[in-house]
């Protein structure tokens, strides 16, 4: 049957209108020929279907290269890539993009420093040490966490993190780095606390049985063994977490304020490729002007920054893998 | 615990057991520390915004006097979007999910565009809205209109109902298709008349899902273009819209005293909205997925 299912043909069903046995009888089925061609129609849809992530992709590279390349006619692409002026938007343009990617790191940077630690030594609670009960408690609550809309998080980073910040630190900005950094971390701590947590548990049980018949502690256990078996899955998730702090928009756009500059004040303003982005899109900025093609020539540099990113991860995973048979 | 040779193994069992209560604890305090932030950020949404949610605040138009204002345009724009983004998405995501498990022959054309699913999941919402604007409001002449945005929600949830779907459609048993074809149904037949209403459950679950994260994804519709202020109803898909997140964006970004309550008020509603999805789904979890065991 299996052989069947994997040729796409099915000899039973084609029995019942050739049986040789009962010529007479008039079948109630529809011709066969007439059922080949449906079940050929379906196939072909069904492919189209799955193409449609293809001609997405696709889309996605024609559109942002295309816009680009234009761009690039009027400003060499080394000014863009090297220049530290990005003032697009004012009556003298510079098109340096580096302040935008020195925001974007930035803000990359404080939420890694929040989800890495925290989501890791969650993923450890979860795997190592939480009864079966407490971690089917506290499961469903990361996916709250994981679910709540990126606006929501500008609202609390704007409205609540940023105040707080104002009260220890009185130089703080109304729009800065720092609140919005702490918030987009607590946004991709479920991610990193679910992916590493998947590489965890699937470090086997017997080498953890091994180390604790050693005399280790589950400490001992857990920081000697079991993380470090597991360090693949877990670089994985931290790249990614990098990819989606990299790609996050709205919280930056709300908490982070709008001012392209390069440095590493974390209390004040800066300006991320997305939040860029956004500040562009609300505008009405006609087609065909070099304000409109800085949208795609950013989005081009940010779609390339993740991709890159994500095919690292999943190398990764795939290269050190540990495979324990 | 490494030892040299000549020097005598100390097993200091207290000082290795203090060392492990205290990592322990830090273990507990991290992961508590998630769900604080959680509990901190209700709080303080509903403290702020539970007062401006009442019948007004639902049915008004937005405007300039915080007091007048409301999400009426948003929660409808939200709804229609909700809509056209299911109609688009949920055929093509359960046919390219059919087509990947049940259909597609083991070539590299059928591995290239499982990378390529996979790799689409990862793309920044925000380059989404860039492909929305180059291709369906610029290109296909669509304007910022709703189907414009359905289109370009509906590719960026493709993957994640996609993947889901498949996952169910792999957990219906090879036995369920081959008592089909014993029948004699043909291979069409046999999918969706035994494959599809056995995995239904879990596809509709995981396009339920799907789509209560299109309800909460602001950051490509604004890049297409649509619109913070709208006094209207929309009433057909080439209308002008406006989504509940892009209206509560525009009332945080407002400096003027009380829109940062109203923004408030509308994440309430958001909240309640995607609750509702939530529920929606969990319930179809449990009342539709058949167990084959």
């Amino acid at each position: 049957m299996l052989g069947a299912r994997l040729t796409g043909r099915n000899p039973v069903a084609q029995d019942v209108n050739s049986s040789p046995g009962a010529p007479e009888v008039r079948s109630q089925f529809a011709p066969r020929r007439r059922r080949a061609f449906i079940e050929r129609g379906i196939h072909g849809v069904l492919f189209i279907c799955a193409a449609v992530s293809i001609l997405t992709t696709a889309g996605i590279i024609f559109t942002l290269l295309g816009e680009t390349l234009a761009f690039f006619q009027d400003v060499p692409i080394v000014d863009f890539l090297t220049g530290t002026r990005w003032t697009p938007l004012f009556v003298s343009q510079s098109f340096g993009v580096l302040p935008l990617v020195n925001g974007t790191l930035v803000v990359a940077l404080v939420a890694i420093v929040v989800a890495v630690p925290i989501g890791l030594m969650s993923a450890i609670f979860l795997s190592e040490y939480a009864p079966a009960r407490v971690r089917a408690a506290i499961k469903p609550v990361l996916e709250v966490l994981a679910g709540i809309p990126t606006v929501v998080y500008g609202y609390f980073a704007l409205l609540f993190v940023t105040p707080i910040l104002r009260d220890i630190f009185p130089q703080t900005q109304v729009f800065n780095v720092l609140s919005a950094g702490i918030v987009m971390g607590f946004m991709i701590l479920p991610m990193m606390a679910s992916i590493s947590e998947d590489a965890l548990r699937v470090v086997p049980r017997t080498l953890r049985e091994g180390a604790f018949a050693l005399g280790a502690t589950r400490f001992q256990v857990t920081v000697r063994v079991v993380v470090p078996a597991a360090l693949s899955g877990i670089l994985a998730a931290i790249i990614l977490s990098v990819s989606r702090a990299i790609g996050e928009t709205m919280i930056v756009s709300i908490a982070a304020g709008q001012q392209p500059k390069v440095g590493f004040d974390l209390l004040s303003s800066m300006e991320t490729m997305t939040a860029y982005i956004v500040q562009v899109s609300l505008g009405d900025t006609p087609q065909d002007t070099i304000e409109y093609r800085t949208l795609f020539a950013v989005g081009t540099l940010l779609f390339l920054m993740t991709f890159v990113m994500n095919i690292l991860s999943d190398w990764i995973v795939r290269r050190y893998r540990e495979v324990y048979e | 615990m490494r030892q040299e040779t000549g020097t005598r193994w100390r097993p200091r069992i207290r000082q290795r057991k203090a060392i492990g209560r205290g990592f322990a604890a830090l273990t507990i305090v991290s992961t508590l520390l998630g769900i604080a932030m959680l509990v901190a950020l209700l709080v303080d949404v509903f403290g702020d915004g539970a007062a401006q949610v009442d019948g007004h605040f639902l049915t008004s138009y937005p405007s300039r006097f915080p007091e007048d204002a409301g999400l009426r345009s948003a929660l409808l724009g939200t709804l229609w979007l909700l809509v056209l983004t299911a109609v688009i998405a949920f055929p093509l995501g359960v046919g390219a999910a059919i087509y990947l498990e049940e259909y597609a022959p083991d070539t590299w054309l059928t591995r290239f565009i499982q990378l390529n699913i996979a790799n689409l999941a990862g793309v920044p919402s925000v380059v989404y809205g860039l492909l929305g604007l180059g291709l369906f409001v610029r290109w296909f002449a669509l304007g910022r209109s709703l189907i414009a945005g359905a289109m370009t929600m509906a590719l960026l949830i493709l993957p994640l109902i996609i993947v889901a779907s498949r996952e169910a459609i792999r957990a219906v048993p090879d036995g369920q298709r081959e008592a089909s074809y014993a029948l004699g149904a043909t291979k069409w037949q046999t999918v969706f008349r035994t494959v599809l209403p056995a995995a239904g459950g879990g596809i509709l679950t995981g396009t339920i899902l799907a789509l209560a994260r299109a309800i909460g994804e602001t950051a490509p519709l604004i890049t297409i273009g649509a619109l913070t202020y709208i006094a209207f109803d929309p009433s057909g898909p080439m209308d002008l819209f406006t989504v509940l997140p892009i209206q509560i964006f525009n009332w945080v970004s407002l400096p003027q005293e009380g829109f940062s309550e109203l923004a408030a008020g509308g994440i309430v509603i958001l909240l309640i909205v995607l609750l509702l999805a939530n529920s929606i789904a969990l319930f179809v979890r449990f009342r539709l997925q058949r167990r084959f065991d």
